[in-house]
């Protein structure tokens, strides 16, 4: 018995709660030594966990879901509250460090196969958490309760709507009702801060079950393939022979690496801040323009880009498939190689995901397929002359709309093809047919366009790409 | 208790059988206590999926405001609001005034994935900021990805006031042929 009273004290509790029983045993446990860095993810992920939690229930407290009072709430929580604007933008950038990490995580565990025997239930759990990570992300843009917010809610459900049979149901569901509204909010508030978390937490805590169970896996070794048989004695085996303890002897790495994170995310939110606010969420206001968090923007590219008969399948399909696919993926290889040098397949789809990730995410960010509302006039420049029939040609593609979603000599959108050469391609007749007719995404503007509107239009369009000293004029048409 | 086995039980089995019934007993109950908490929560849930609210006729303006011409935007309140719904309850529709005694009237949802249409008057087209859906002034699709029509509203004249039938968000259903 130790005389020093704090030592004593220590002593009863650790005695009653069972500290050096269970907890020390858990940090202590022996970890292979060659994993160091490569295993720093999965702790980043958690820590990046703990921001949410902890920034999320800070906000909670101020935060009001329902109707215009959130607006309020949050303009609130931005603007007056102390700390608020710091705290809202840990919490955004929080979420983009949690999905970032859990996906690097699981590509490193992917590449390294460490999913193969006897992990396969440490991969499916972390699956799940995956998912449910990326439903709080969804859910969180919402609660973000702007214009960009309600629109992001109704797009959401007309995706699940698309469902065959059950379709409207889950719509229904998702929106609390018929429409997007406060019922909705209130919705989206209860999965955000009680059901998901519930999940995540549980999710986490089965995850690290399993990790003290199996084990932290080795680096893969090319000549040493999983063989289910002999490998749980294997591991024992070395693991007892150059095992180290994890704490601290590996844990200091992934300490070191959290630190990092977390210093970026409270970065992030000190010199960018939070995004900023869309105007209030009002369903009949028009001036939205729908677009989602980062994460998902490779998604809202890809619908843009479908043929709609494709379009219901790959809604569906994508996070279905996805799921399903990451989700058995070790039922389908659970044994032999695990070093990325004999899986060359495994890294090509890394690549190619990464890349077609990348590559849409870019273009979710162009939106070269929408109009694009705000263009401008074409300029005296652009059009070689500020006044008469060419001018006013040039002023009815902006009238007219046509620069929407066509580009001249840099202005205008990149909807339709590119009109800046377009004298040289077609005739007259051409251009007449088509801007009356419309075509392939094309509307025909036969009946919103006068004659001598429709001239003027094409005897400029008739000088794009042509010498300017002798501009076609009126004349020759039918 | 019948049954072939020795008379002469043991307090052992008598144990094992108490056992069993018990644990079925607390098995059993536990199942109770679940579906008594569960279903009033479930039901309480999934209430506005089955609830199909009346719709509404909602004034938009009176007769006189509206011109002959183009779309205009209109704001009224959803047929199925909350009581803290406060903005996010309004619902908005596109309606234009085609002759003295018509209207016509569309749901500002693209049909594509549901963002909000914008009306734009030189060249009468409706047009989606989403995806490129386009639309002709009587709501057929003109181009882009969006597989119907706009959805059209019922409107009518009642004692010199226009109105408009609130609906739900149009939702473009999967056919299965
Ligand atoms: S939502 Fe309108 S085009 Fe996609």
């Amino acid at each position: 018995m130790s005389k020093n009273p704090l030592m004593r004290t220590w002593n009863w509790i650790d005695n009653r709660i069972g500290y050096s029983d269970y907890i020390v045993p858990l940090m202590v446990h022996l970890v292979p030594d060659s994993a160091r860095w490569w295993y720093i993810f999965g702790s980043a992920t958690l820590c990046a966990f703990m921001v949410q939690v902890f920034t999320g229930v800070c906000l909670a407290m101020a935060y009001v879901p329902g109707g215009e009072k959130t607006y309020e709430s949050l303009v609130y929580i931005t603007n007056t509250a102390p700390l608020g604007n710091l705290l809202r933008g840990m919490h955004y950038y929080g979420a983009s460090a949690m999905v970032m990490l859990a996906v690097i995580h699981m590509i490193q565990v992917y590449m390294h196969a460490t999913y193969k025997y006897p992990r396969e239930m440490n991969w499916m759990s972390g699956v799940v958490l995956l998912f449910v990570v990326l439903g709080m992300a969804f859910t969180g843009q919402l609660l973000r309760w702007d214009a960009n917010g309600v629109w992001s809610v109704t797009v959401a459900a007309e995706m699940a709507g698309r469902t065959p049979i059950i379709g409207p149901t889950i719509a229904h569901f998702i929106m609390g009702g018929e429409t997007v509204g406060g019922s909705t909010i209130t919705r989206f508030f209860a999965m955000h801060v009680f059901i998901m978390p519930a999940i995540i937490f549980a999710g986490i805590g089965l995850h690290m079950l399993l990790i003290m169970r199996h084990g932290i896996s080795e680096m893969p070794d090319a000549n040493d393939p999983v063989d289910p048989e002999t490998y749980k004695e294997k591991y024992e085996e070395r693991i007892n022979k150059t095992g180290v303890p994890f704490w601290p002897d590996a844990m200091w790495r992934d300490m070191i690496f959290s630190t990092i994170i977390v210093g970026i995310i409270l970065g992030c939110s000190l010199f960018l801040g939070p995004p900023t606010l869309d105007p209030p969420p009002n369903p009949s206001s028009i001036n939205a323009n729908p677009l989602p968090d980062w994460y998902f923007l490779w998604y809202f590219a890809v619908l843009s880009l479908l043929p709609p008969k494709l379009e219901t399948w790959v809604i569906l399909g994508v996070p279905i498939l996805g799921f399903l696919g990451l989700f058995f993926l070790p039922m389908i290889s659970n044994k032999g190689h695990r070093a990325p040098s004999k899986r060359p397949w495994a890294g090509g789809t890394v690549i190619f995901g990464s890349v077609a990730f990348l590559v849409l995410t870019i273009y979710g960010y162009k939106k070269p397929w929408s109009p694009d509302f705000g263009v401008k006039e074409l300029p005296a420049s652009v059009v070689g002359t500020d006044q008469g029939p060419l001018m006013e040609g040039a002023k009815l593609m902006h009238i007219k709309g046509c620069l929407y979603c066509h580009d001249i000599s840099g202005y205008g959108g990149h909807r339709g093809p590119e009109l800046t050469e377009i004298g040289k391609l077609l005739t007259r007749d051409d251009l007449i047919i088509r801007i009356n007719n419309g075509g392939h995404n094309m509307p025909a503007f036969a009946s919103s366009i006068s004659s001598d509107e429709l001239h003027l239009i094409v005897d400029f369009l008739l000088t794009r790409g042509v010498d300017q000293d002798q501009p076609i004029l009126n004349g020759d048409s039918p | 208790m019948t049954s072939d086995q020795p008379t002469n039980e043991t307090p052992c089995c008598q144990q094992q059988q108490r056992r069993t019934f018990l644990a079925r007993l607390s098995i059993a109950l536990s199942a109770v206590i679940g579906v008594i908490i569960a279903l009033p929560g479930i039901g309480f849930v999934l209430a506005p999926v089955f609830r199909k609210p009346k719709q509404k006729w909602r004034k938009v303006g009176k007769l006189e405001d509206f011109k002959v011409g183009g779309f205009v935007l209109v704001q009224y309140e959803d047929s199925s609001s909350v009581p803290w719904a406060g903005i996010t309850a309004k619902e908005g529709a596109w309606i234009r005034r085609a002759s003295e005694t018509e209207f016509i009237a569309f749901s500002i949802n693209c049909r594509h994935l549901g963002c909000p249409v914008r009306w734009v008057d030189d060249p009468r087209l409706f047009m989606c900021p989403c995806h490129g859906g386009v639309y002709y002034e009587d709501g057929t699709v003109a181009a882009g990805p969006p597989p119907e029509p706009l959805q059209r509203l019922n409107v009518r004249i009642n004692n010199g006031q226009v109105e408009i039938e609130s609906g739900p968000t149009p939702l473009t259903l999967t056919k299965i042929t």
